[in-house]
């Protein structure tokens, strides 16, 4: 028997629509076995981690939290994937993002308005957008590897984070803790709207989901951005700039992170401390993956994904897995979503017997 | 600056700069056959466990009471067991993307995440316990001694260490395995019509990589700290990375360039013990004090940046790096 | 040439997906012999040729060594029967050095210093001349050559492969190589010369077996035929001919360039020194040379993906140089780069897009930064109909297409923008008889309409029958321009670089033939 990959002619349509679901699909077949065999309750598992949040409705509020700064995160992320810009950094964008947030916070802490809330959210976008913004500038002006020093840059932001919380930010009465001052009411945003157990976030974040298909379906910079990425010689041909494609995507994937981390702080943890890092910056590329780099998949991943990290808490307290165990489930699904990706390119051509002459052997 | 100091930071920086060195090395062979595995991180993770569990369990003193040769070569084939963690890990990064021809970077970053997962995973088992590190290789009469110690108090992993980057540098450059392996990452398609197996070569090389960065984890949990932690290295896998490019693909570089590392990763834990205040007059500690701790442990990273741009800037763009680099290569038959 | 064939084919099919690359071939090559391999492009010699050196395997029928079925597993079994092979495209290191390029290619552990010295005999007995310590990169495309000859001839081979040896060689450095090759024949050395180029085949080969569409057409004596009778059974059917009207008059200068002079961009660029052409409305101006010698250079600065200094280049008396792409091509300047993948169309993109990809503000597509798909779609589609595309409309991908009809799509993407002057970079280059004729009679029917075009290429043959006048790029720098009919092809050849691998030399001769005019 011989296994051949062969190229189609044209990628096929079904097996894009398909291939994220075969790679959840695989992800829960090979990821029961994988716990069985190590000696947990895999198919429990497996059913805590992607079905309970969805079917018990009091999950819901935690996998939309989830959800969001997911599907903001990934949103820019892929922009960049297009363009073929990987940004890796985005877990540091969006720390910034939170602090850009929080000193406007603690600027603002005696005052009320309406537009404080807004005023963060700019900051944090900003924040956001400065901290991937060296990473543009040496790619573009000495051809530094994007990937590797928007990461080192994650580095650096946790850093500043923890100087920031345990230093000059710290909270005055805050028992020496390191932990910024708790926002106050008009800092906030509530974590439901409209009577929904949804937090503004995950409408923003279809709002936006909206807005990124446009420019990238419907735009002349959306066309561009992607023939920069698929094409370098044809961009230039054509009159894009691949620099300008290095800046605004990282800009904007840096403001998107910047605006994820801004809204979890305004939103759901109201303070700053050392354990905001979360680690959505990582996850976040798997949800661009598996949304297929295509902004109304990636609502959808997002969910998927956030969903998996609420189980994974589920099935910490019912089976008893360890807490990394939604972090394994993640790494499943990237690495299904890439190898079936392959079939979208490619055919699966399975040949029993030893071909038909002894010159076919290969 | 007492001489003390000075052996004791020279020892600390060998010490330091040792698993990001051993990293590098295959990470170098890795991407000199054209693949980039970014996953450098993930597989020392998997190696750290690997090392830990197997040293734990080899010497478990029930065990050692029946099979005393099993507790005294526990770190060793912890070590092995650290290589093998590696090189299967690499197996799954090699399968996605020299058989199916999957993207290499989001596969590396795959490979990180699953890493992380698996070792915090089996790490769980071995949290608070730990295990007996390494004798020295020399006599303790030269291993403690106050000046031999520079040559002789160290790890065998940082001889191994050595050991690799010099037969690195001499099996690319001087083997013909070496030019074959050199000539697959320039031109796979050349290399593929007169008749090399470029998957196969690249196989390899990526095995090798995840056997190195596999060791190189095992020295965080089995030499720098004989204990597990969960993302215990914290990053370094991608100073590696970093220290490829800064070597400019050149094994002779390798070192220097890990060493240069191990300054500023040392400077972290020498101004955390307020190192400063006893090596330098009053009025400069003031300026050094000022600089918060996480100013020192954002260095390496922050050095990195600096380092990738500067050879950037001299490679002019990337001319040192293999020409295949990270692209992925699938004949048409 | 008695006894057996030194190597014989029976009935050898290859198929790919969705292509028959060969279909029952049949070939014998007897030993000594020189055999032509002729077809048009995509008749699927490369892939018969790629089977004999065990790159690829036959789905079905034999492969004869001196008489035997022979598998051919792979290259290395190749080499040990004493086949050898030199790519089309090289199957060069370019960061090695020669040595090591040519140790790679031999499979028996000799020592470094006892294979230079074998290199250095061998390149006496051949008289060909190469430094084994060299960089490949650092090498003129004919050296280049020298290091895949050398290596093959290395092996003593029976029987040597050649694939298009000569699209990249100026004339005399083919003659050169035909030397080479007649000595090799003498000794007893088969060889299979692929090519396309009729008299070339002519003067060099005793058999040629022709393929078309991957079937076995026809063996004959290339001695006893004209170029016009194996045409006419590689493309199996009559040469058409441009049709263009007699005694055209050209219009006022539209496109010119005034020494137009760039540095080198990397260390394999070459620069542009004073380069200064001008062509008239209605006027197809040829450029001929051999490719690197700045060719690419001065079609991306055409094309303004390279910005030059503003008044250097010209179009319709405006200076344009130091306006992008997108604002020429507002201006009416069209260009087509040579490659086509990736350049000037991108193979995942639909057709729609492709041909947005130039298209998209002369057309009209874009409002307010908005891309209007079915405007794309519609200008696609109306290109496709045009221009005879085989392809299931415009939604296709660009990858989809065969190399012929792709091109005929991005000529008709700018054509159909009815630009006011275009450069085009090897519009034929690996596309059919058939599509090249079109392309060729579009290009002519363009220039009647007033447009005024720059065409490079390194097919003699066909800028000889395009073009109204003809200039040499070398090194860089332009010849005079020639009258296309009052042009030696002698000194043509001399202008291209004659005396290559000597740089100096090649000055001297292209400065001694522009004061001699």
């Amino acid at each position: 028997m011989r296994i051949r990959l062969e190229k189609r002619r044209e990628p096929s349509r079904l097996m894009q629509a398909l291939s994220p679901i075969g790679a959840v699909a695989a992800t829960m077949i090979v990821g029961a076995i994988i716990f069985q065999a190590i000696g947990y309750d895999g198919p429990d598992a497996v059913k805590d981690i992607f079905f309970t949040p969805v079917l018990a409705s009091y999950k819901w509020q935690d996998v939309a939290a989830k959800a969001a700064p997911l599907i903001l995160i990934a949103l820019g992320l892929t922009l960049g994937n297009q363009a073929k810009v990987w940004n890796i950094g985005a877990e540091g964008q969006y720390i910034l993002g939170a602090l850009g947030g929080a000193g406007a916070a603690i600027l603002t802490q005696d005052m009320q308005g309406w537009w404080i809330v807004p005023l963060m959210i700019v900051c944090g976008m900003a924040a956001g957008a400065l901290w991937a913004a060296p990473v543009a500038w040496l790619r573009n002006r000495f051809g530094v590897n994007e990937i590797l020093s928007s990461l080192m840059l994650v580095y650096v932001a946790t850093q500043l984070l923890n100087y920031l919380v345990t230093g000059p930010w710290k909270d005055p009465h805050g028992q020496n803790f390191p932990q910024t001052a708790p926002f106050t009411a008009s800092q906030r945003l509530p974590a439901a709207l409209f009577g929904q157990p949804f937090p503004p976030g995950l409408y923003i974040a279809f709002a936006l989901a909206l807005v990124f298909w446009l420019v990238m379906a419907r735009t002349e910079y959306g066309l561009g951005v992607r023939v920069v990425g698929e094409a370098p010689r044809a961009a230039r041909y054509a009159g894009y700039r691949a620099s300008d494609a290095v800046w605004s995507t990282l800009l904007i994937s840096g403001a998107m992170a910047g605006l994820a981390g801004v809204l979890e702080a305004t939103t759901q943890s109201g303070q700053l401390n050392l354990g905001f890092p979360s680690g959505y910056g990582f996850t976040a590329i798997i949800v661009s993956f598996l949304g297929r780099l295509h902004p109304m998949g990636i609502a959808l991943a997002g969910v998927v994904l956030a969903i998996s990290y609420v189980g994974g808490q589920v099935a910490q307290t019912t089976v008893h897995v360890p807490s990394a165990t939604a972090g394994i489930f993640q790494a499943m699904m990237l690495f299904f979503i890439l190898a079936s990706d392959v079939l979208v390119r490619r055919r699966l051509r399975i040949e029993w017997g030893a071909g038909q002459t002894k010159a076919a052997r290969a | 600056m007492s001489l003390t100091l000075v052996i004791a930071a020279f020892l600390t920086i060998v010490n330091l700069s040792t698993p990001i060195l051993l990293a590098a090395t295959g990470e170098l062979v890795v991407e000199k056959s054209g693949v980039l595995n970014l996953g450098v991180e993930g597989m020392m993770l998997s190696g750290a466990i690997a090392g830990f569990a197997v040293t734990f369990l080899c010497a478990d003193p029930e065990l050692a009471d029946k099979l005393p040769w099993l507790a005294a070569a526990a770190p060793w084939l912890g070590v092995i067991a650290a290589a093998a963690a590696g090189a299967l890990s690499s197996l799954l990064f090699g399968f996605m993307v020299l058989t199916l021809g999957a993207n290499q970077v989001a596969s590396g970053l795959a490979l990180v995440i699953f890493g992380t997962g698996i070792s915090s995973l089996i790490g769980t088992a071995f949290v608070g316990v730990a295990i007996t590190p390494f004798d020295s290789v020399f006599p303790e009469s030269l291993a403690a001694h106050p000046i031999g110690r520079l040559a002789f108090g160290y790890s065998p992993l940082v001889y191994f260490a050595f050991l690799m980057v010099a037969a690195a540098g001499w099996f690319l450059n001087r083997t013909r395995a070496g030019l074959v392996l050199r000539a697959v990452g320039e031109n796979d398609l050349s290399a593929h019509s007169i008749g090399y197996s470029v998957i196969g070569v690249r196989y390899l090389s990526v095995m090798f990589g995840g056997a190195m960065a596999g060791i190189a984890g095992a020295y965080f949990s089995m030499v720098i700290t004989p204990l597990w932690a969960e993302r215990m290295t914290a990053g370094r896998g991608w100073i590696a990375l970093a220290l490829v490019v800064f070597s400019g693909w050149r094994a002779g570089r390798l070192l220097g360039g890990a060493y240069f590392f191990g300054v500023f990763m040392w400077l972290e834990l020498f101004a955390k013990a307020n190192g400063f205040a006893t090596i330098l007059p009053p009025e400069l500690v003031k300026i050094f004090s000022f600089l918060p701790s996480q100013f020192w442990a954002s260095m390496p990273y922050l050095m990195a940046v600096i380092v990738l741009a500067v050879m950037s800037a001299r490679g002019r763009g990337g001319a040192e790096a293999p020409a295949c680099l990270g692209k992925p290569f699938i004949p048409d038959a | 040439m008695d006894g057996k064939p030194r190597l014989q084919l029976r009935g050898v099919t290859k198929r790919f997906p969705g292509v028959l690359a060969n279909d029952n071939v049949s070939l014998v090559v007897r030993p000594g012999e020189i055999h032509a391999l002729l077809g048009e492009n995509g008749a699927g010699k490369s892939t018969l040729v790629k089977m004999i050196y065990g790159v690829l395997h036959p789905d079905s029928g034999d492969i004869l060594w001196d008489g035997e079925p022979t598998p051919i597993d792979n290259p290395r079994s190749a080499r040990k029967l004493g086949i050898g092979m030199v790519f089309q495209h090289f199957s060069l290191f370019e960061a090695l050095t020669v040595l090591e390029n040519i140790a790679l290619g031999v499979d028996a552990k000799i020592p470094q210093n006892l294979l230079e010295a074998e290199i250095r005999r061998v390149l006496d007995l051949y008289g060909l001349k190469l430094d084994p310590r060299r960089i490949v990169s650092t090498l003129s495309v004919g050296e280049r050559q020298r290091i895949e000859i050398v290596r093959a001839l290395l092996l003593n081979p029976k029987l040597l492969i050649m694939d298009e040896p000569t699209s990249v060689l100026t004339p005399q450095e083919v003659e050169q190589l035909f030397e080479t090759l007649r000595k090799l024949s003498a000794q007893g050395c088969s060889i299979l010369y692929i090519s396309h180029k009729l008299h070339e085949i002519i003067a060099l080969c005793e058999t040629a077996t022709i393929l078309r569409a991957g079937r076995f057409v026809a063996e004959c004596d290339p001695r006893r035929e004209t170029s016009r009778s194996m045409a006419e059974l590689m493309i199996g059917g009559n040469l058409k001919e441009i049709s263009r009207t007699p005694g055209r008059a050209f219009g006022a200068e539209k496109f010119a360039t005034r020494a137009l002079s760039l540095p080198k961009i990397g260390d394999f660029g070459m620069a542009l020194k004073e380069v200064s052409f001008s062509v008239r409305a209605g006027e197809i101006l040829g450029v001929a040379g051999v490719a690197g010698n700045g060719q690419n250079e001065l079609m991306e600065a055409l094309s303004g993906e390279v910005a030059s200094p503003d008044q250097m280049i010209l179009l319709e008396g405006k200076t344009i140089g130091r306006l992008g792409p997108t604002q020429r091509r507002a201006l009416g300047l069209s260009a087509v780069p040579e490659e086509r993948n990736g350049h000037a169309a991108v193979a995942d993109l639909t057709l729609a897009l492709n041909g947005a990809l130039t298209a998209r503000r002369r057309m009209g597509f874009v409002t307010g930064g908005l891309l209007s798909l079915s405007l794309a779609r519609a200008y696609a589609g109306k290109v496709i109909s045009t221009f005879t595309v085989k392809a299931l409309g415009p939604h296709s991908t660009a990858g989809s297409l065969s190399g012929g009809n792709l091109q005929k799509f991005i000529m008709g993407r700018e054509i159909l923008q009815e630009p006011s002057a275009i450069a085009v970079s090897q519009p034929t280059w690996g596309v059919d008889a058939g599509a090249a004729a079109a392309i060729r009679q579009a290009l002519v029917d363009l220039a009647a309409r007033g447009c005024a075009i720059l065409v490079i290429s390194q097919d003699l043959d066909e800028l000889l029958e395009l073009c109204d006048s003809l200039v040499v790029i070398n090194l860089g720098s332009l010849s005079r321009v020639m009258k296309v009919g009052e042009a030696s092809i002698e000194e043509i050849g001399l202008l291209m670089g004659g005396v290559h691998g000597d740089p100096q030399a090649t000055v001297e001769m292209t400065e001694a033939l522009q004061h001699a005019h």
